[in-house]
């Protein structure tokens, strides 16, 4: 094994020859905005662990759970699905077209379950307890404690398919050999593992069927969130590979335009059976469950439902049909952007509104400005801790 | 309480945003006070004891009869729940005084929360004033129970639905599963937060005696006993006063059933009971994990195949 090289480390972690002039190019206006954010963030994060939840957020005994749950856990993971589409298309079906975006996909699967976990603390009456359910107190009836379990095997999982990049970054072939080889069972076991807590999330509300509104309360929850957070998982695909594909093409050796374009549109063409699919479903549970007396104009809640999957459902599924007929790349990536935002306004229906729609909307929760504060600097975290390890590790030359 | 108020000082600059001072305020205008109950505690260790004794259980779980038509509202109840359960309290004249005031907390509907097990609730039926008492219904197959991943809560054979603080995450699953929304948070403890719960005074059941809030009740609605007789006690009602009783019974079958039994004057709906579900809400759970299984074995031989070809395959590709 090579000798170890400090200062030739030092170098490659920071990517600047020393760690002053580090700092000094950290002040972009971006980095500024986005250390704004963490600055409020942090604030929320000290704020509840000295007050508590009662202080910090605007949860209460009709809505235990709030944004946090909402957004980073439900939003979040359905949307940190990347490394269950792509990891398993590349790894397990060998499609070797889409081998350069295997690796951003584990990254942001990674990341997104990393953080979805560290809000999740956050969250937690007891966060000091969290490993209760996984060492000794085993509710083994409860839905969450699969999904609890899950988390857990599935960030190893994550470790395991993205230690390739890792060890190839630190020059330790033998090692990256091992785990290249790894990830391929890690990828099949996590198909497993994936499905079952992507579903399990919506799996949750099952217990609660006369509290969750008719329109959103299915036998098909579980199906539902595990299809959407297929499409999350494609949309994010189609996202970060248009942002990095613009901001970090000097890392890219063969860059073809062409055939980047002609991959995505593949995904759109995917995104467009999913959706199409998922759209397909919702219909027939809407019929078969008898709920259709639900959808009035005088209803809040049937309006919204309508709005939702219209807004969200039907015509992106329009507007993906006639991108990938005429060839229109451009289009696919704005439509993912508008599925992914369309996943975390389904969660915080599920989650929020739909929940408890029995009581009152004067009741109804709406988030702090800590909670909001928190959520979105796990955002900007995400973002930041991509950033990092794209411009250091091998994630894109690949 | 020491180290809340250390730290308020500490650090005062929530005080600059205006949150620090009005956090009391609303920790009791919301009702989330955290009162650090030990009622809860105290009936687990009561549990666990009796479990390791080896005790004779005996035939039948117990139950409670609440009757709204002869429930008149003197909220003497809560004050005995918060007595015997050491809760934040007032003097009993505050509670019985309040169906005579024009703003009082009849006002809202209210629920039970961190510090309070038991609320009494008014409804205005067609211009007929029904009291309906609130607090855990102790399910027979309970939801809350089903749902915390730690297995914090059981239900013991007397009947009562009990809750374990010492192995509480705080996930707050269980709020959320509870079809009758009973647990509530101690949403203003930041270190040692706990879910709070009506115990069906367990601790009075097994020294023999009646709940506290039964104890007190001077009006008749409140009867305890085997839930079975209960049962026959209430059709008997219903069949001897046929225009006083709405004909069911609320918590026979519903939600699984529940061993807190209610009769009402009118359909079940009006006093502010959750109807339309006759299963417990955990059988839609327990059927998606069983579910999720037979499809997690199903599905690995096929991923095994796949990933053992991708392995042959890739060691092909790099010859
Ligand atoms: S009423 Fe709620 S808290 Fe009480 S036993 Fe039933 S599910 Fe549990
Ligand atoms: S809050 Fe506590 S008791 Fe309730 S489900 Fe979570 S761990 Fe269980
Ligand atoms: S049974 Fe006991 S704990 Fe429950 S409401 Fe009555 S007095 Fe309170």
């Amino acid at each position: 094994m090579e000798k170890f090289d400090l200062k030739g480390f030092k170098q490659k972690l920071l990517l600047a020859p020393d760690f002053k002039s580090y700092v000094f190019g950290l002040f972009t206006p971006w980095n500024v905005i986005a250390g704004i954010i963490l600055l409020f963030g942090f604030y929320a994060m000290v704020y509840r662990l000295i007050f508590g939840l009662g202080p910090a957020t605007n949860l209460n005994n009709d809505y235990p759970w709030g944004l946090w749950i909402a957004f980073d856990i439900l939003a979040g993971i359905a949307l940190a699905a990347p490394g269950l589409t792509l990891g398993t298309v590349v790894y397990l079906f060998r499609l070797k077209d889409y081998k350069s975006f295997a690796r951003p996909a584990i990254l942001s699967s990674l990341l997104g379950y990393v953080f979805a976990v560290i809000a999740l603390l956050f969250d937690l009456g007891r966060y000091y307890r969290v490993f209760y359910p996984i060492v000794w107190s085993w509710g083994l009836e409860s839905v969450l404690f699969l999904v609890g379990w899950h988390f857990f095997l599935y960030i190893i999982i994550c470790v395991v398919e993205w230690f390739p990049s890792f060890f190839e970054w630190l020059g330790q072939e033998r090692l990256r050999n091992f785990f290249s080889s790894l990830g391929i069972w890690a990828t099949a076991f996590g198909v497993i593992i994936a499905g079952g807590h992507q579903s399990a999330l919506g799996a949750l509300f099952l217990i609660a069927p006369t509290k969750l509104h008719p329109l959103w309360y299915s036998p098909l929850l579980p199906l539902f969130f595990l299809i959407t957070a297929v499409l999350g998982g494609m949309a994010v695909v189609v996202i970060e590979s248009s942002i990095t594909h613009r901001y970090f093409k000097h890392q890219l050796k063969r860059f073809d335009q062409k055939a980047f374009d002609k991959k995505t549109l593949g995904l759109g063409k995917a995104l467009a059976v999913v959706l199409t699919l998922y759209l397909l479903l919702k219909g027939l549970d809407l019929f078969h469950q008898e709920k259709l007396h639900y959808i009035s104009l005088s209803s809040t809640y049937g309006v919204f439902f309508v709005l939702e999957h219209l807004l969200f459902g039907v015509i992106p599924m329009i507007l993906l049909l006639w991108a990938v007929k005429e060839e229109k790349p451009f289009w696919v990536r704005v439509l993912s952007f508008w599925i992914a935002l369309g996943i975390i306004v389904n969660r915080l229906t599920v989650c929020l509104i739909a929940y408890n729609w029995y009581i009152p909307w004067s009741q109804k929760y709406y988030p702090s400005w800590m909670e909001v504060a928190l959520s979105l600097s796990m955002v900007v975290l995400i973002i930041l801790s991509t950033r990092f390890m794209i411009r250091r590790l091998p994630i894109l030359s690949d | 309480m020491k180290r809340r108020d250390f730290l308020k000082g500490f650090l005062s600059l929530p005080g600059i945003l205006g949150i620090g001072s009005a956090s009391k305020f609303i920790e009791e205008e919301r009702g989330f006070k955290t009162t650090h109950t030990q009622a809860n505690a105290k009936n687990w260790e009561i549990y666990l004891k009796r479990k390791e004794s080896k005790y004779e259980p005996k035939e039948g779980s117990y139950g409670v009869l609440f009757d709204a038509t002869k429930c008149i509202g003197c909220r003497r109840c809560e004050w005995a729940c918060n007595e015997w359960n050491k809760n934040p309290n007032q003097p009993i004249e505050n509670f019985e005084r309040s169906r005579f005031e024009i703003n009082s907390v009849f006002e809202k509907i209210r629920r039970p929360s961190a510090g309070a097990f038991t609320v009494v609730n008014r409804f205005d039926v067609d211009g007929k004033v029904i009291y309906v008492k609130k607090q855990c219904m102790h399910c027979l197959d309970p939801a809350c129970a089903s749902s915390c991943f730690v297995g914090a809560f059981t239900r013991t054979e007397e009947g009562a639905v009990i809750y374990n603080p010492t192995v509480c995450v705080g996930c707050r699953y269980c709020m959320v599963a509870c079809p009758f929304d009973i647990p509530a948070y101690e949403y203003y403890d930041p270190l040692t937060p706990q879910v709070t719960k009506c115990t069906m005074c367990f601790d009075r059941m097994v020294e023999g005696k009646v709940p506290a809030c039964v104890a007190v009740c001077s009006a008749d609605a409140l009867k305890f006993g085997k839930r079975e007789e209960l049962l026959k006690l209430a059709y008997k009602l219903i069949a001897d006063n046929p225009h006083r009783y709405y004909p069911k019974v609320y918590g026979e079958d519903d939600f699984g059933g529940t061993s807190w039994l209610y009769l009402s004057p009118v359909p079940f709906k009006r006093i502010g009971l959750p109807t339309g579900l006759k299963n417990s809400p955990a059988v839609y759970t327990r059927n998606y994990l069983f579910a999720v299984k037979v499809l997690e074995i199903l599905a690995s031989p096929v991923l095994v195949y796949l990933a053992y070809k991708a392995m042959s395959k890739k060691g092909k590709d790099e010859e």
